[in-house]
């Protein structure tokens, strides 16, 4: 009689690698089928999902081109160097030949940017960069500096972005969530509109809110026209720097409310009737309930919420792509459509991962920061 | 207080509820609403009439000229034929993938089961986004064996638009919850009964599996019906272009409003009417995608 661990050693090399240490040899039917049936998901998921997401680390520390005679290069961190290096820079000012400042047109005169980031052999840290910002700070004028102004606006817009839709479409979604989780007669339906921009796609929604946001006959011009009995003026909402990010903000929520509502829904069926009634029995109103009962209960999906819109906020692009291509300005930019426009439309696939590598780190830190919320406390 | 009975207030209350719940709804239906009623309007009177309700009412001179016109400019039906095709094959295929690894996961013993399925469930946090760059350098490097033997590149096809998605780790983690809370008993019995391993998962697991078909189906309708950032970057060719990115001809199109939304009309409500017909699954399929993890 052979033992386990002898009839294991005799066997198959097959047998020896697909079966567990600590079956029996006669499961090796099982071994067998089970790898073959779940061989097929598992070689997608390798080529198309682990083989890229390897890949973006490892194209970003080269020059790789979508197609290309040469091959590609090692070049270190510069990519990632081309797209976030931040410099602070004070300039001082022109000063005459007895050292006063010198004033034009009631202004302090600062010597020129481009002499300092235009080859200038005393400052090569600064070589190349952009002004980005600047400010006065006493008689210096300080300017922020920067390799790539483009993907830091990008990198900006997307984080105002996910920060403004998050609590926004979040509590939006709670409070329609809270309106429909009573018995009243038809409340489905309502359920069934709400929801029903879920299913539009993003490319219809954002072409038919083109044409809501039109500065001419728009819809929401016409409307807050008629509202304000003509004292509103018509905005040109995307055409408008200052417009363009919150009217892409308030037409996403539009579109995703419904999706976030049926998940507090799922998450206020959970919390039981007693618990209520018992609140009720110690005299708590409406919103004593809502505070001690309700708000206590939903925790968790609470942080699922916030973390699932934030996450989602973070590939903001078909509305840039479809509403304003990253205008006016670049107040629109987004850091997908800046990897989809210098990965493929550049073929620049070496930037276009970099980008996707940062946007990692950051989608990350995010859901880190969801297991760390969503512990188990002890 | 006094003044009003229990039962008026009561009343009213219910009414006040209802007020609010049908002025919310209009927010949401309005410009889907808009959007129908405009594409039956010439351009002039659709101008003209969003200045007021009749916006929203089929008033006027209605037609279905703007559709007769979006069909002329756009090959409409090679484009719904694109997504219909890579939509349905998607769905099918995916459900068959995910549905055997999920099997194979709950049910089967082997080696490097506990890390896979580990691993599968870690990718969840990465979005599609950061790894479409990268994937596009894959696609194009991919062999495929076409009429003139073996060529090299996957861009420019019907596959490259399906096989990337016929296997997603979501489906898997929904598919094998499912399983995982079936009773054990239902295998043992079988395999006592002589049946194997294939025959468990046909004839016994699957058929008994129908509300998480029904959820990774819609899942994936969705995301393939919608489809936009991949075949944007990966399609090439007209004749092979999905519904969505046929779109793209009316991006700088800004005078011709009546058959944009004639376009827009037509990609949407077939999905509306699918949604409308199935609406309690629809909605439960998102809600169980979100509650997972």
């Amino acid at each position: 009689m052979l033992t386990a661990a002898e009839a294991r050693k005799n066997a198959p090399l097959w047998v020896r690698l697909l079966l567990p240490k600590d079956a029996p040899l006669y499961q090796r039917n099982d071994a067998l089928f089970g790898w073959l049936m779940a061989f097929p998901a598992l070689l997608i998921l390798t080529v198309f999902l682990v083989i890229p997401f390897l890949m973006a680390f490892v194209i970003s520390f080269t020059n790789q081109r979508l197609i290309s005679p040469n091959p590609a290069e090692w070049v270190g961190l510069r990519n990632f160097e081309r797209l976030l290096s931040v410099r602070a820079f004070t300039l001082e000012p022109e000063r005459d030949d007895s050292g006063a400042i010198v004033y034009q047109d009631g202004g302090i005169v600062y010597p020129r940017l481009r002499n300092f980031t235009r080859n200038n052999p005393n400052y090569p840290e600064l070589d190349g960069l952009r002004e980005f910002t600047s400010w006065q700070s006493g008689e210096n004028r300080t300017v922020i500096l920067v390799a790539d102004v483009v993907f830091l606006r990008a990198l900006i817009n997307t984080l105002v972005f996910a920060s403004v839709i998050a609590p926004m479409q979040g509590g939006l979604a709670l409070l329609l969530a809270l309106l429909l989780n009573q018995a009243l007669p038809f409340i489905n339906v309502f359920r069934a509109i709400y929801f029903a921009p879920v299913v539009v796609s993003m490319v219809v929604v954002s072409l038919l809110w083109r044409f809501i946001y039109d500065g001419n006959n728009g819809l929401l011009n016409n409307l807050l026209g008629i509202l304000s009995f003509g004292s509103i003026q018509p905005v040109d909402w995307l055409g408008n720097p200052f417009t363009a990010l919150p009217a892409i903000i308030a037409m996403s929520v539009w579109q995703a409310v419904g999706f976030h509502m049926v998940i507090w829904l799922a998450g206020l069926q959970t919390i039981p009737a007693s618990l209520y009634e018992a609140a009720g029995l110690d005299g708590a109103g409406g919103w004593q309930k809502f505070r001690f009962v309700t708000w206590p209960g939903l925790r968790n999906t609470a942080v699922l919420v916030l973390i699932v819109i934030t996450i989602q906020a973070m590939g903001l692009f078909v509305q840039v792509d479809v509403m304003t291509r990253g205008g006016p300005l670049d107040a629109t930019q987004s850091v997908v459509y800046q990897a989809v426009l210098r990965g493929y439309e550049k073929q620049d696939i070496a930037e276009g991962s970099a980008i996707s590598v940062i946007l990692f780190g950051i989608v990350f830190v995010i859901a880190m920061t969801q297991r760390y919320l969503t512990r188990e406390r002890r | 207080m006094n003044a009003m009975s229990f039962e008026t207030r009561h009343n009213l209350s219910i009414g006040l509820r209802y007020a609010l719940l049908i002025l919310i709804a209009t927010i949401f239906i309005f410009p889907i609403l808009f959007m129908v009623m405009s594409s039956l309007k010439p351009d002039l009177q659709m101008l003209r009439d969003s200045a007021s309700l009749r916006a929203f009412l089929p008033v006027g001179d209605i037609s279905l000229n703007n559709y007769a016109e979006a069909f002329e400019r756009v090959p409409i039906m090679q484009f719904a034929f694109n997504s219909v095709f890579t939509t349905s094959v998607s769905v099918v295929a995916s459900l068959l993938l995910n549905s055997m690894a999920a099997f194979s996961f709950a049910f089967l013993q082997w080696r490097g089961k506990a890390i896979l399925l580990s691993l599968i469930i870690a990718t969840f946090i990465v979005p599609f986004e950061v790894i479409a760059i990268p994937m596009l350098l894959v696609a194009n490097n991919l062999p495929w064996i076409g009429p003139e033997g073996i060529e090299i590149g996957w861009l420019n096809s019907y596959h490259v638009q399906i096989i990337p998605f016929i296997a997603d780790s979501l489906g898997i983690f929904l598919f094998y919850q499912y399983f995982r809370d079936l009773p054990d008993e239902l295998v043992e019995a079988a395999r006592i009964d002589g049946a194997s391993i294939w025959q468990i998962y046909a004839r016994i697991i699957m058929p008994i599996a129908g509300p998480i078909v029904a959820t990774v189906a819609i899942l994936k309708f969705l995301v393939m019906w919608n489809a936009y950032i991949w075949p944007l970057m990966t399609i090439r060719s007209e004749e092979l272009r999905p519904i969505m990115v046929g779109l793209q001809y009316f991006f700088q199109l800004n005078i011709a409003w009546g058959e944009i939304m004639a376009y827009l009309s037509m990609v949407t409500i077939p999905v509306l009417i699918f949604y409308l017909a199935l609406q309690r699954a629809f909605i439960e399929s998102i809600a169980t995608s979100g509650i997972k993890g």
